[in-house]
């Protein structure tokens, strides 16, 4: 147990996070409220290991995830963006209709090898003391792909056209639309993406960072806790990647301290009684709710929230509620 | 396009059969798409429905542990159905079934009450402590959203993983049965009884051997009753099922709750409490989550184990969606349900069950719009002019 191979396994495990994060904050600040990320992400999870498997070219099977969690958000956005359903409901519905699917064609996925995502060491970064083999060192591909994907994604919505349509969208849609943004398109658009990065977010568990399928267990949650990562995050990016990373350490942290007999000198009660060990489990979900406390209160002091217009269906010609 | 889809707003009220059809053929509609993903599996769509059928509903025997698995889903729809007609998303009933399930069985594990004590004193107070357990998870939630405005939906969910770490921990540990998963067997004083324990009349009926009414059991299929596995806590729901509307429909409280979960705003002007009302609201869908843990420990397993609900909770969700929110509506559609989850035990693949809720309650809110708008094709004029 030392930092370096926390912050290696946290980096890892975060970009799970990251990715669905990142996905759910483009798909609410358009406006919609998508809580099926566990189902998109579980079904990605699936496609990318079964594609992997099948066609034994593992960047098939990330496009399979992508296009699987997309696919799916897409009936997300069918029901609530042109038949205005709850999309909270809806979202629930997602979450079992992907976890459905997921496990009735990943039966019989377990226990196989498919090719996976290669490992990476950035040259002369991945030389540096410390920072090296925490950060740019024997990470699978996709770990660098969520480094680039906090500044770019950060930089599409607050500096350009397109990303201040988004936000436009998201706060107060018959405004956009009346500038001629088409908002029942980008939201779509958007709902989408989300789908696309909840999918990636799978294929990133199964052929990466914990590679196999272990059916339901394969997520255990995380798609939920994204989406209560994107409330700490502000709908930021920047924050999204700082919480998504924290808790991948965190979700480590917790399997590495049941490891050693002794702790600081002391002894470590992990290690005489496993049991206390459900109580380190909850950590991270206990945790979620402290991150969302903290995120409320933060939120009310610098005025931020949610987009004005999220969860509230936009109908053309008719006064919004 | 040649044809344009058109949604236009209904203006009059759809006829009172309307929303029941609409939801009817949701239903067979999930069917058929969830039959057609089987037969692209490999597998037998008709042979697998049929099985379905006659494993939950093929003959009295497996009808009444169709309505076992019905029993906690009663109250976990009712559970559902009081939040959200205040529009407080509790999909927490997971964890407050678990949590209600370890509060009750306090009762004979500390224990609070000698394994001898009368069977009434016992069940009473384990109803008691389960209601108060799964209350207690309630109010978490619903305290957090009411004085921090923390979104409940994420609150309530990772309670859900909680409160199963936390049950784990008790009976791996300290309650553990020689190690096992599981708690040590309750006395019989903590288990629910059956409903044929009440059948002595139903007996002598048999015994006098008047073939009109013999003949008459056996057509139906009644000859034996011994073997049912019905139990005391279907009446603990059905009994909620009439408190639960009276109290949204009958009581000045319930008429606050559904004010304001259609506009709080009007609400707050109008004089409500709302904060008070939303930790209400959570204290009592949790209280009735946690009747349906206790019922399930008193009643089926007759102790505290691990995986106690296949996702109790989360179809209570589907079944106050797919009810309306009506209470009643709540007892047909949960032995539907149960009898889904009965069957889908030991059918492969594993995640039938689910993919065919998922599908239903898609098509249940996708349905919706049909009775909000009418939808129309209409014909367009020329294929290149634009719409």
């Amino acid at each position: 147990m030392n930092l370096v191979t926390i912050l290696h396994a946290g980096m890892a495990t975060g970009t799970v996070l990251l990715f669905a994060t990142i996905g759910e904050i483009l798909t609410e600040r358009s406006g919609i409220l998508n809580l099926g990320v566990e189902g998109m992400m579980l079904l990605g999870a699936m496609a990318g290991f079964s594609a992997s498997l099948a066609t034994g070219n593992v960047w098939l099977g990330v496009l399979a995830a992508v296009l699987a969690g997309g696919a799916l958000s897409l009936a997300h956005g069918l029901v609530t963006i042109h038949f205005q359903a709850d999309q909270v409901v809806s979202g629930l519905a997602l979450t079992f209709l992907g976890t459905g699917l997921a496990l009735v064609f990943g039966e019989g996925l377990t226990g196989q090898n498919p090719p996976l995502l290669p490992d990476l060491t950035i040259p002369l970064l991945g030389q540096i003391p410390f920072i090296g083999p925490s950060f740019f060192a024997d990470f699978n591909v996709l770990v660098y792909v969520g480094y680039l994907l906090i500044p770019a994604t950060w930089y599409y919505i607050y500096k350009t056209r397109p990303g201040m349509h988004l936000r436009a969208i998201g706060e107060k849609p018959e405004a956009a639309d009346t500038v001629g943004v088409n908002v029942y398109r980008l939201r779509y658009l958007y709902v989408f993406a989300g789908g696309c990065l909840a999918g990636l977010a799978g294929a990133t568990i199964t052929l990466g960072v914990s590679p196999g399928w272990y059916s339901a267990q394969t997520t255990s949650g995380q798609g939920w806790i994204a989406i209560g990562l994107v409330i700490f995050a502000q709908w930021d990016p920047v924050r999204a990647a700082v919480g998504s990373y924290l808790f991948g350490a965190l979700r480590r942290g917790i399997l590495d301290l049941q490891g050693p007999a002794t702790l600081l000198g002391f002894v470590n009660p992990l290690y005489i009684n496993s049991n206390w060990g459900f109580f380190l489990k909850m950590t991270p979900y206990l945790l979620t709710i402290i991150a969302l406390i903290l995120g409320a209160r933060a939120a009310k002091k610098k005025r931020l929230g949610a987009p004005a217009a999220l969860g509230v269906p936009y109908i053309r010609g008719e006064r919004g509620l | 396009m040649p044809f344009r889809l058109t949604f236009t707003k209904r203006i009059e009220d759809v006829p009172r059969w309307y929303p029941f059809v609409i939801s009817l053929g949701a239903i067979v509609i999930s069917f058929v798409i969830s039959g057609i993903l089987l037969k692209l599996v490999g597998g037998e769509p008709l042979v697998v429905g049929k099985y379905f059928y006659t494993a939950a509903f093929g003959n009295w025997a497996v009808f009444s542990d169709t309505l076992v698995k019905a029993t906690p889903l009663i109250l976990v729809g009712l559970a559902c159905t009081v939040a959200f007609k205040m529009k407080l998303w509790n999909i927490g009933a997971e964890g407050q079934f678990y949590a209600g399930a370890f509060a009750a069985s306090l009762v004979v594990l500390i224990p609070i009450v000698p394994p001898d004590a009368p069977r009434f004193v016992t069940i009473t107070l384990m109803a008691v402590m389960g209601m108060i357990g799964g209350a207690i998870y309630g109010f978490i939630p619903g305290y957090l959203r009411a004085k921090f405005e923390i979104n409940e939906i994420i609150t309530t969910l990772m309670l859900n993983y909680v409160a199963i770490f936390w049950n784990n921990f008790w009976i791996f540990n300290k309650w553990s049965d020689a190690g096992f998963q599981m708690t040590p067997t309750f006395p019989k004083s903590a288990w629910l009884p059956r409903l044929t324990d009440y059948a002595r009349p139903y007996k002598t009926f048999m015994e006098t051997g008047n073939p009109a009414i013999t003949g008459f059991l056996k057509n139906i299929g009644l000859e034996r009753i011994s073997g049912m596995t019905l139990h005391l806590g279907v009446v603990f729901g059905l009994v909620m099922v009439v408190v639960v509307w009276w109290i949204l429909e009958r009581s000045r409280w319930g008429y606050e709750i559904k004010l304001i979960g259609d506009n709080p705003h009007a609400a707050h002007y109008a004089g409500l409490n709302i904060v008070r009302n939303i930790v209400l609201v959570m204290i009592v869908s949790g209280a009735l989550a946690g009747l349906a843990g206790m019922s399930e420990i008193t009643g089926v397993v007759h102790r505290l184990q691990e995986r106690i609900s296949p996702g109790y909770g989360f179809t209570g969700i589907i079944i106050a969606w797919l009810a309306k929110l009506n209470p009643f509506a709540v007892i047909p559609v949960a032995i539907l349900f149960g009898g889904l989850i009965l069957a889908g035990r030991e059918i492969q693949p594993s995640g039938l069950a689910m993919l065919l809720q998922g599908f239903i309650l898609f098509m249940i809110i996708s349905s919706d719009v049909l009775l909000r708008y009418k939808l129309e094709f209409t014909r367009t004029r020329t294929s290149g002019e634009t719409v």
